[in-house]
Formats: structure tokens, C-alpha cells, sequence
């Protein structure tokens, strides 16, 4: 009996010295508080607080670049025909222009004298090792679609380049212009085949008066944009 | 209600040194773009808000329209070729979408896209720039490779290096350049450069006399930077060398260069 009494002396007691919100205005006393200032616009009626995604948006990939490699025969003014072979790196600048370095290796055979004279040689063995490399510009001429069958298109590209670089041949490194023109096939979106027929053109005086040499160099290639 | 966040989509290998770092590694990466995509494949999603988006069968203006979607639906960016975009739409079909029309899509929380443009401005800041020249060097041919760093728009710091080919030597030449350019916001940009080095020349094999020679070198020039396209700009330059040779007198040469270069 006397623990339920100081129970509700205690209640009492806390409920008076509170002055909490719920009790405060239950009976008229206390001050009437103004809403505090709406910060929203009057139309406003609900603030969404809700905190904004944070999308981690993923990258888009850049393939500008085209590398690869090639295999082919390139026959060199005088010394034959041999295999040669080597890699490409392109950038491609807009759909039209692209820019691509090359560099590559061949070997020279036995010019006719050397054959015809016996055991005379022009030039030592290592010097008949062609290595070169080539600085272009291309541009694709014109951009198309090839189809196999009904249900099958791929993107090609006639693309014709022109550029200079320099020859090491003979014992020298020679000052090369070449020209040429190739056929880009897309297998998927990033690899492609190529077709290159392309002219190396340099001065070289060893057999005698200086001329200008064409070699004329024709390669398949596979190359993966990146 | 706070601002929409404005995004721009950074296309991943900016750096272009990077790149090239990337194609010593040319073996590898193939390696890597063959083996099955591991890594979950996830594609930056954006919401059509032109009437249609028009889906190319290839990168290029004249490659035929397929198909089309419409507004309001969500496409996903695959990959960006040149200012061409590969999307794939929600029934599979993949096709390519030019730029113009892609600055026109949404993100996903509605704010608009814009795709980093590379322009004039970067032209004139871009910190770093490689490029290939060719010309005249004293009657000889020269192929030169040239890597610049921008201290500020106007100072830049380049390294060349050159393989000099004449009718009666070769030969090798490396410098160190500082370059001022007095108007960097200019499409054509006129430059003063200043550099020093050393050149290395051998005698052709035909040529019997003649000895490996190096020499130190410096030189004065000028020229023009020429914005084009993109990060793609073109340069011509003339430089007199004077090449301080062991003899009594110095030699001076003079050069005449045309080439390329890309700014990132």
C-alpha cells in the first residue's frame, strides 16, 4: 500500500517538474510555440530526405589503338623475293585517319651477278638481313560491308597509307618512302585481318650508279583494337 | 532539392603514356582480350531522351541505320571508337551511335552526359605531347621523335631524338629543348625554341675515308603548332644548328621539319 502511494506521488511529481512537450499544452499552460520557419516553399508539403545514390558509373572503353602482327613476301630490288614479317601499331584519329608505325624484317637473296660470277659476293650475309621501320599516315578510302551468306556482315575498310621511315640494308640505314594499300576485314568489333600490298621505295648505289629501288612487300596481318 | 550532378565521363586510358607503356605489353594484353571476360562486365547504362537513337551496323557516317531506339529506353555503352559508340539496346542488338547523338542521352538519375570532349582548350593546357617529324637537314633526310612537357601553357621542356639519313653519312642526333610559345590559345600557335645537344655521324659504307664523329650541337628555331582534331595537332618547324666540330671552324645546318603530334 505504501509503495503504490509513493509510486503515484512519484508520477505526479515527475509529470509537474517535466515540463515535457506532451504535457506542457495538455492543460493551457505554457506558452504556445510558434511552428518553427518552414525552410520549403509553401507548395512544398514532404522533404524527401533521401540521400542521393552515389552511382559509381563504370568507364566507357576507348579502343582507339590497333595492334598486331604480319606475314608476308617481300621482294627486294635485285635480291629476290623472301619472307618478311612484322608489327603495327595504329591510332586511329577520327573514322577516317589513322596514323601507324611499322616495323619489319626481311633478307635478301643473291643478286644475278652474284649468281652468274660464281663465288663473288656484293655484300656479307648479315647485310642481307632488311630491317625497317615506317611512319604513316592512312586513311580508309572507302568503309563498307562484306556478307557471307544470309546471316552474316562484316565491316571492312579499303584504306590507302603513305609514309616514311628508314631501311637498314646493305650496310646502311637508307632513307625509305612507302606507299601502299590495304584491306582491313573485322572478324568482331576489336579484330581484324588485313591484306597490305605496299612499295618501299629508297636510293641505293651499291650496284654501281645510284638508284631508287622499289621493294614491293605483300602481307596478311591480324590486328586487336584496344 | 539540391543541383543534379553534371558527370563527366572520363573515357578509361586518357593517360596516353600509359598507352604506349601498354603496347610493350601488346603479347599480354592480347592475351588478356582473348581469355573469356572474367571480370562481371558492366557498362554504363544511359536513357534515350532525343525521339530515337539511330543504331549504325559500323563505326562510320555511312555505314546503314538497323535500328532504332526509342525514347526513354535504356541502352548500354559498350565501347567508344573514334565518335563512334558501340551500344547494346535491351533486346540484345548491338550497333554503333555517333556522338552527337549520345550527348543527347540521360543518366540513370536523369542529369544530363557530357562525354569528355577534347578540344582547343586542352590544346593549349595539355601537359604532355608526342609527336613524328620529317624533313631537311642540310640536304640529308631526317625522321625525328619528340616527347614535350608543358611547365605552363607558354613554357614547354621537349626531348628529340633524330636518325639523320644523307646521300654521304647517317647518323643520330639528340637534344634537349625549351620551348615558348607567346599565344597558346591560338589554333595556329607560333613557338620559339632553344635546345642543345649532341650529334653522332657516320660515313656511308661506300664511302671509303671518313670516322665515326661526335659532336655537340645547339640551336635556335621557330614554328607553328596547328590544333586539327581531337587530341591531334600538326607542327612545322625551322631550326639552325651549329655544331661545334673539332676542327677550326663549326659547322652550321640548317633544318626544315613537317610532322604530326598528339597532346594528352
Amino acid at each position: 500500500m505504501e509503495s503504490r502511494l509513493r509510486v503515484l506521488f512519484l508520477v505526479v511529481a515527475i509529470v509537474g517538474l517535466s515540463g515535457c512537450a506532451a504535457t506542457k499544452n495538455l492543460f493551457g499552460f505554457g506558452r504556445e510555440e510558434a511552428p518553427p520557419p518552414s525552410a520549403e516553399p509553401p507548395g512544398q508539403v514532404v522533404d524527401p530526405q533521401v540521400e542521393r545514390r552515389e552511382i559509381k558509373e563504370p568507364a566507357i572503353d576507348r579502343e582507339d589503338f590497333e595492334i598486331g602482327g604480319y606475314v608476308g613476301i617481300m621482294s627486294i630490288e635485285d635480291f629476290g623475293s623472301n619472307v618478311s614479317y612484322g608489327v603495327r601499331l595504329a591510332y586511329h584519329i577520327t573514322e577516317g585517319f589513322f596514323v601507324e608505325g611499322t616495323a619489319g624484317q626481311s633478307k635478301g637473296g643473291l643478286t644475278s651477278f652474284e649468281v652468274l660470277s660464281g663465288g663473288a659476293r656484293l655484300i656479307t650475309d648479315s647485310e642481307r638481313t632488311m630491317t625497317y621501320y615506317n611512319l604513316n599516315l592512312g586513311y580508309n578510302i572507302l568503309p563498307g560491308e562484306v556478307f557471307l551468306g544470309e546471316g552474316r556482315a562484316y565491316n571492312t575498310n579499303l584504306y590507302v597509307i603513305a609514309g616514311l621511315g628508314s631501311t637498314r640494308f646493305a650496310g646502311d640505314d637508307r632513307f625509305t618512302v612507302n606507299v601502299g594499300a590495304g584491306y582491313r576485314f573485322l572478324l568482331t568489333d576489336s579484330v581484324a585481318l588485313h591484306l597490305d600490298f605496299r612499295d618501299h621505295l629508297f636510293d641505293i648505289d651499291l650496284l654501281g650508279e645510284e638508284k631508287t629501288a622499289h621493294n614491293l612487300e605483300g602481307h596478311l596481318g591480324v590486328t586487336v583494337f584496344f | 532539392m539540391s543541383e543534379p550532378s553534371i558527370t563527366t565521363i572520363h573515357s578509361t586510358p586518357q593517360p596516353t603514356k600509359s598507352r604506349w607503356l601498354g603496347c610493350l605489353v601488346a603479347f599480354v594484353l592480347q592475351i588478356y582480350l582473348t581469355a573469356p571476360a572474367a571480370a562481371a562486365d558492366e557498362y554504363r547504362t544511359v536513357t534515350v531522351a532525343d525521339p530515337y537513337l539511330e543504331m549504325h551496323t559500323g563505326p562510320g557516317r555511312g555505314y546503314p541505320i538497323f535500328n532504332v531506339v526509342d525514347r526513354g529506353e535504356n541502352v548500354e555503352v559498350l565501347k567508344q571508337r573514334t565518335e563512334w559508340y558501340l551500344v547494346r539496346s535491351i533486346n540484345g542488338k548491338e550497333g554503333w551511335v555517333e556522338r552527337a547523338q549520345m550527348e543527347l542521352t540521360l543518366q540513370r538519375d536523369g542529369s544530363p552526359i557530357i562525354f569528355d570532349d577534347v578540344g582547343l582548350e586542352q590544346f593549349t593546357n595539355a601537359k604532355w605531347e608526342l609527336g613524328v617529324l620529317a624533313g631537311d637537314f642540310g640536304g640529308a633526310n631526317i625522321v625525328s621523335l619528340y616527347g614535350g612537357y608543358s611547365l605552363n601553357p607558354n613554357v614547354s621542356v621537349e626531348l628529340w631524338g633524330s636518325q639523320i639519313l644523307g646521300n654521304f653519312s647517317n647518323g643520330w642526333m639528340g637534344s634537349i629543348n625549351v620551348v615558348h610559345e607567346p599565344f597558346p590559345e591560338w589554333r595556329v600557335s607560333p613557338f620559339f625554341t632553344l635546345g642543345a645537344g649532341a650529334i653522332h655521324t657516320k660515313p656511308k659504307s661506300t664511302i671509303i675515308q671518313g670516322e665515326d664523329r661526335t659532336d655537340q650541337i645547339g640551336h635556335v628555331g621557330g614554328g607553328f603548332r596547328i590544333y586539327t582534331t581531337r587530341r591531334f595537332l600538326l607542327r612545322a618547324e625551322y631550326k639552325s644548328y651549329v655544331v661545334f666540330t673539332s676542327r677550326d671552324e663549326n659547322e652550321e645546318v640548317e633544318e626544315w621539319k613537317v610532322g604530326f603530334a598528339f597532346f594528352f
